[in-house]
């Protein structure tokens, strides 16, 4: 089975990068990818995470005080 | 040629300001925060890395909490003028420059209500002056970390703790500090941190900032400007949160990508690396005017702390008068006169006239500092 993604979209650039540069840290399988047509978030990038590790990179978020906008299962 | 007057801009620059400037312009050029594509992330990554590296050098938490300005100035009134109402009452210092003055009186014209702390003449400021002029309409107090005429510092961690006590806000106004002082918000006690780019951060002009700390209601604060951040485009309301609450408008991010390599600099070499060599040329200067009895320097004392700023008069000719005969004849570049700050004259008994300032700097050498003693000892 192909490994499934998720998107996690950012009210802006900064939160974006201050996620991908922690998540990172912590050896997360990221990547900043330009926001997928079909959703929205003028920042335009977001953060692309394996879908099974959301439960574990939302905590991340939470703990580093991260604004997040919405979070996607990729299809 | 000598330059000493680093108190109003630093230079020259660690060479790899220029090169990140000249590498944005060639490699980058891309609006940053506005676009997924790969140049304007590039763009983002400045501006979040520059961030990332000032909320290390002063101890922030959270860095989405500095937001850049175009000097200190701006970032003054964009404090100021965010979070003081007619009927607040606010406090600072004899000793400040106008950027902070000026927008006080304007306040003060609204209603704010001001108190001025005199200072000594050697511009020392005592905290319990500060602290009896607290009532219950004070909502802030307002200082400079080190006065840009003498070089002073005032007692930033004394008054911090003064401010959290009777619940105010603190904004220090670290222009003069920032990069060449240890500054940490925390142990301080600031709630509103004022730095300027381009002197002891060694950034390009027209590059500064202000750190909003965690005990600052930012959605209660009011931005100067509103326009575009590329965030949250569907609403024609300014986003409430940092930084972009308070950052509307193409950034200077050519600027910032010389900032950044500047905060690297001062990170690198030590911010207390920089002050006790600074500090070690404005004593040999000092101890060397104190040995030329015809001129008289201010606020200098062997066993204080100070910044590489000193002010000092020659009896026998004005200001102006000896900064051009250094200028003309040894080459040396300084600033008499008022340097902003008339008040800071007043304080120290220097109004009108003012004083000739000598701004030293981390690129300044001993030799130099000896040759400009031995201009002003055959001077006058």
């Amino acid at each position: 089975m192909p490994e499934q993604y998720g998107v996690i979209l950012f009210p802006s650039v900064h939160f974006a990068l201050r996620a991908e540069k922690r998540a990172k840290d912590e050896g997360f399988k990221i990547k900043l990818i330009p926001v997928p047509r079909h959703l929205s978030s003028d920042c335009g990038v977001c953060l692309r995470f394996p879908w099974e590790q959301k439960e574990i990179f939302l905590c991340l978020l939470e703990r580093e005080g991260i604004r997040m906008e919405g979070i996607y299962l990729l299809e | 040629m000598i330059y000493f007057d680093n108190s109003a801009t630093s230079w020259p620059k660690p060479p790899q300001v220029k090169e990140a400037m000249v590498r944005f312009m060639d490699e980058i050029g891309a609006n940053p925060g506005r676009s997924g594509h790969l140049l304007s992330i590039e763009a983002a990554k400045i501006l979040f890395e520059t961030r990332e590296l000032l909320a290390k050098l002063f101890n922030v938490k959270d860095s989405s909490r500095i937001i850049f300005t175009y000097n200190a100035t701006e970032s003054i009134n964009l404090a100021l003028k965010g979070l003081l109402q007619p009927g607040d009452h606010v406090i600072t210092s004899s000793m400040e420059h106008n950027s902070v003055m000026r927008p006080l009186r304007d306040l003060e014209k609204e209603g704010v209500r001001l108190s001025i702390v005199p200072c000594s003449s050697n511009g020392e400021l005592d905290p319990k002056e500060v602290e009896k002029r607290i009532h219950s309409d004070t909502k802030m107090i307002v200082l400079t970390h080190a006065s840009n005429v003498t070089g002073t510092l005032l007692p930033i961690p004394e008054i911090g703790k003064i401010a959290k006590q009777h619940h105010l806000l603190f904004l220090v106004d670290a222009a003069q500090t920032a990069g060449s002082y240890p500054i940490d918000i925390e142990k301080d006690g600031i709630d509103l941190l004022v730095f300027s780019g381009h002197k002891s951060l060694y950034g390009p002009q027209g590059t500064g900032g202000l750190v909003i700390g965690e005990r600052v209601d930012e959605k209660k604060m009011r931005p100067l400007k509103q326009g575009g951040t590329g965030s949250r485009s569907e609403f024609e309301e300014q986003p409430d949160f940092l930084p972009d609450r308070f950052e509307s408008g193409t950034p200077n991010t050519v600027g910032i990508a010389g900032l950044l390599e500047g905060v690297r600099f001062v990170l690198k070499e030590g911010v207390l690396t920089i002050y006790q060599y600074e500090r070690s040329l404005i004593e040999k200067l000092a101890e060397g005017l104190l040995e030329i009895p015809k001129i008289k320097i201010y606020g200098w004392s062997k066993h204080k702390e100070q910044i590489a700023t000193l002010s000092f008069n020659l009896f026998s000719l004005s200001p102006s008068e000896v900064a051009s005969h250094l200028e003309e004849h040894y080459r040396i570049l300084c600033r008499p006169g008022l340097h902003c700050a008339p008040s800071a004259h007043k304080t120290i008994g220097t109004f009108p006239e003012g004083t000739v300032r000598f701004g030293l700097g981390y690129f300044n050498k001993d030799e130099e500092v000896e040759f400009a003693l031995q201009a002003l000892q055959s001077m006058g």
